[in-house]
């Protein structure tokens, strides 16, 4: 069964330990401006949004890049960057629809999300189940169960 | 590591800055944030040191779990010599700043001097930069933190400033960062204010890395969030309602002070409680609370985010405010309310985001106000001079004085001096409720006898922060013990203080320890930082913290009539509620308490205590 990123932004407390959890498993530090994930606190709403990539499964970024360093992970769904390939032309940067392949000045690389491998860390990480990874077929079974709850499971 | 082992030292008058390497012994003895930063402090400051002037420091401090996936682990303190007591003054705060500080390479700041025009500090990594900020100068904390951002091209930075208040020498004058989170208490804002630095202005790219046993850190830090997440109080209640979970408590027990303090229990309570916050309003039919915000790194998240009433009359023409803002906590809904005797819950918000725009302690400022209405009701002030009718109970004069406490205008210039310097102007000095000069919080030290002792010898002035003992005296965390006696409060009181200096050091929040004892931060301490970090150390050096800073108000001159309280908490009985009848004991807890910590009658460490604790 193939996973996915599950976002729901109104559990999240913008308390940025999916970002740490990023940079941690990724680079050994805690450092939120290596983060892969971001947080958006959206002052004047009061709404938070973690963000990252969704995994397109026909990537902008893959087809992009003209020395193929991003590939299919077939286990996961994951785009992945290989580094000792990617020479740092930032072409994926511009076809991201999203923005999430970005430029690291220090290692002259791009990256992204790659799902950890199949163990994203910043799931693991969110206190409050903002983040889950989930069946990629049912990532809506929870809004279902919601209105499935509304429907037909109130006292009559 | 758990420190950056770097500290930045920044001269105004010079306008120079300079790297140096942290003392490591110290950082052993004193941990970091609020106990090193004392430490530096006591060591390069005169403690006679008038607090305004170029003389005194002020420093910007990270402990060594800040910046890290510690829960709740991105505290900054801001130490300096208070000039609203004149004592030792730290405050804490959370929300984004600390850990971007601390990502940028510093343990911490050190601020010495007086620049000559306003300027700010701008940090970027080691970039570091003494910039103008005279087109800054007259502008909100909000509109700073805007203009920065829109200066430096990155919305990214992360910004703590002072307001007007703080350029005006308001001496409850705060240091906000992140809009709403605040180094709220004793006045550290205008000390900024008085160096002419307008904001300390980070973006921090280097993040903290080489802890000393990485893999522990994870593992332990994990088990601790699993306990925080099961607790009722950091799991559910916090989260749930925030620290306004209190209000219906703390008055149920009657230990809400009330108009002044003359009165236990609020009769408005409900209205302006965490349950009145959820409900849907008559006006648009939505609650005022939006949702909960956590700090950096925080799994509790008990942070108020709130959107005041469109319609209502402070805000009905300004829709600057009609956005989401911090909302809400339990002090400021007590020191706005309560205090004051204000019941309606849109007034205070409203109060409250000035507090946060302009940054001043809604603490100081509301307690100020409760004593501005006793005077006014007594006939001492009147409307002319304040320029509003000023009864308990009124609204409209709360939300008038915030407004010109903000602005520095009219009778605001005398709101700003803290009660006891306005008490003292008008010939009643006995009216202000503060110790040291600064105002008491949010718990009447008649109904919660361990409170009265915590004000009493709190080292920055009257504060529940420095020992929380609410959490054993109504909370029965770790274990109940009863309000209303004085017996065995000075041993609780010590073991509270002690504790808690620990945990200020240490880049946590101390509203983990409804959840975690010391014994639960201390392996998450040893897995980080070098060195042996026994719970014996912990407690040796909470204890050393507290007397270094217990030396250094000695020294500011301050003596054992200074651990006392008003005397209306002294004579004038509770008049209902469990406490009834009582008043504070505070007289037969201070010797005792003198004894357990080693002083002589006269509040002095002994050689014996100063020897045993190394300092």
């Amino acid at each position: 069964m193939q996973k996915s990123l599950h976002i729901d932004p109104s559990k999240c407390t913008s308390c940025l330990q999916c970002e740490m959890a990023c940079s941690f498993e990724n680079y050994g530090v805690f450092n939120n401006s290596l983060s892969r994930i971001k947080v958006f606190d959206f002052h004047h709403t009061g709404a938070k949004v973690p963000y990252t990539c969704t995994q397109c499964d026909e990537a902008w970024c893959m087809h992009a890049c003209p020395v193929e360093a991003i590939k299919l992970d077939k286990t996961n769904g994951a785009k992945v960057v290989f580094e000792d390939v990617c020479v740092g032309c930032k072409v994926c940067t511009i076809a991201c629809p999203f923005g999430t392949v970005n430029y690291v000045a220090e290692t002259g690389k791009v990256q992204k999300c790659d799902l950890c491998g199949g163990n994203p860390a910043c799931a693991e990480a969110c206190p409050t189940g903002a983040i889950t990874y989930v069946d990629a077929n049912w990532t809506g079974l929870d809004r279902m169960r919601q209105w499935a709850d509304k429907l037909g499971n109130q006292p009559a | 590591m758990a420190w950056t082992r770097k500290i930045l030292r920044v001269n105004l008058t010079d306008r120079t800055c300079k790297s140096e390497p942290l003392n490591m012994q110290w950082a052993q003895d004193y941990l970091g944030q609020r106990g090193l930063a004392t430490k530096y402090l006591v060591s390069e400051i005169d403690p006679k040191v008038d607090p305004l002037s170029p003389d005194n420091k002020i420093i910007w401090a990270t402990g060594p779990l800040t910046g890290t996936m510690a829960s709740t682990g991105g505290r900054y303190s801001v130490v300096t010599k208070g000039p609203l007591t004149g004592a030792i003054a730290c405050s804490n705060s959370g929300g984004y700043f600390g850990a971007e500080l601390k990502f940028a390479g510093w343990d911490m700041v050190i601020i010495e001097g007086r620049a000559s025009s306003p300027v700010y500090l701008s940090i970027e990594n080691d970039k570091v930069e003494i910039r103008d900020a005279s087109h800054l100068w007259g502008k909100t904390v909000w509109e700073t933190e805007e203009a920065i951002k829109a200066a430096h091209q990155d919305p990214q930075v992360r910004v703590s400033c002072i307001g007007r208040t703080g350029e005006a020498g308001v001496l409850y004058a705060a240091i906000v960062n992140d809009l709403h989170r605040a180094a709220g208490r004793s006045g550290v804002g205008a000390v900024a204010g008085s160096k002419n630095l307008k904001a300390l202005v980070v973006r921090g790219t280097l993040g903290v890395g080489n802890l000393a046993n990485p893999k522990e850190f994870m593992k332990v830090t994990y088990e601790k969030k699993k306990i925080l997440k099961e607790n009722a109080v950091t799991g559910q209640g916090l989260p749930t309602y925030g620290t306004q979970v209190l209000m219906n408590v703390i008055n149920e027990i009657g230990a809400m002070p009330t108009r002044n303090h003359k009165d236990v229990q609020f009769e408005g309570a409900r209205k302006i409680s965490a349950e009145a916050m959820h409900e849907p309003r008559e006006s648009d039919g939505k609650a005022q609370l939006v949702n909960n915000q956590g700090c950096f790194g925080c799994t509790i998240a008990c942070g108020r985010i709130s959107k005041i009433d469109q319609t209502h009359y402070t805000v009905v023409n300004s829709p600057k405010y009609w956005g989401a803002s911090g909302g809400l906590e339990y002090e400021a809904a007590w020191s706005l309310g309560c205090a004051n005797g204000v019941d309606d819950i849109e007034a205070l918000q409203y109060a409250n985001m000035l507090c946060n725009e302009d940054g001043f302690d809604p603490i100081s400022f509301g307690a100020t106000i409760g004593a501005v209405m006793e005077l006014y009701e007594m006939g001492v002030l009147t409307k002319e001079e304040i320029g509003i009718e000023a009864p308990f109970g009124s609204a409209r004069a709360l939300t008038f004085l915030a407004e010109q406490t903000a602005r520095g205008e009219g009778f605001g210039k005398i709101v700003g001096l803290g009660s006891k310097r306005l008490c003292e102007k008008y010939g009643h000095p006995e009216l202000s409720m503060s110790v040291k000069g600064q105002e008491f919080p949010a718990y009447d030290a008649r109904g919660v006898q361990g409170m009265g002792l915590t004000y009493a010898t709190s080292n920055r002035g009257a504060c529940h922060l420095r020992s929380y003992t609410i959490s054993s005296e109504v909370l029965g965390i770790p274990v109940k013990t009863d309000p209303l006696t004085t017996e065995g409060k000075p041993a609780l009181v010590k073991a509270f203080q002690d504790a808690t200096a620990v945990v200020d050091s240490s880049g946590l929040c101390v509203f983990t320890t409804f959840a975690w004892a010391l014994s639960d931060i201390q392996p998450q301490l040893q897995a980080a930082c070098e060195g042996d970090w026994s719970m014996e150390k912990l407690d040796l050096m909470g204890e050393r913290i507290w007397n270094m800073e217990r030396q250094f108000n000695n020294a500011a001159g301050f003596t054992r009539k200074d651990d006392d309280l008003p005397p209306r908490l002294k004579n004038e009985a509770a008049k209902a509620g469990p406490a009834k009848g009582l008043v504070s004991g505070i007289d037969k807890m201070i010797p005792e308490y003198y004894e357990l910590r080693g002083w002589d009658t006269e509040g002095r460490p002994t050689a014996e205590t100063v020897a045993r604790l190394g300092l």
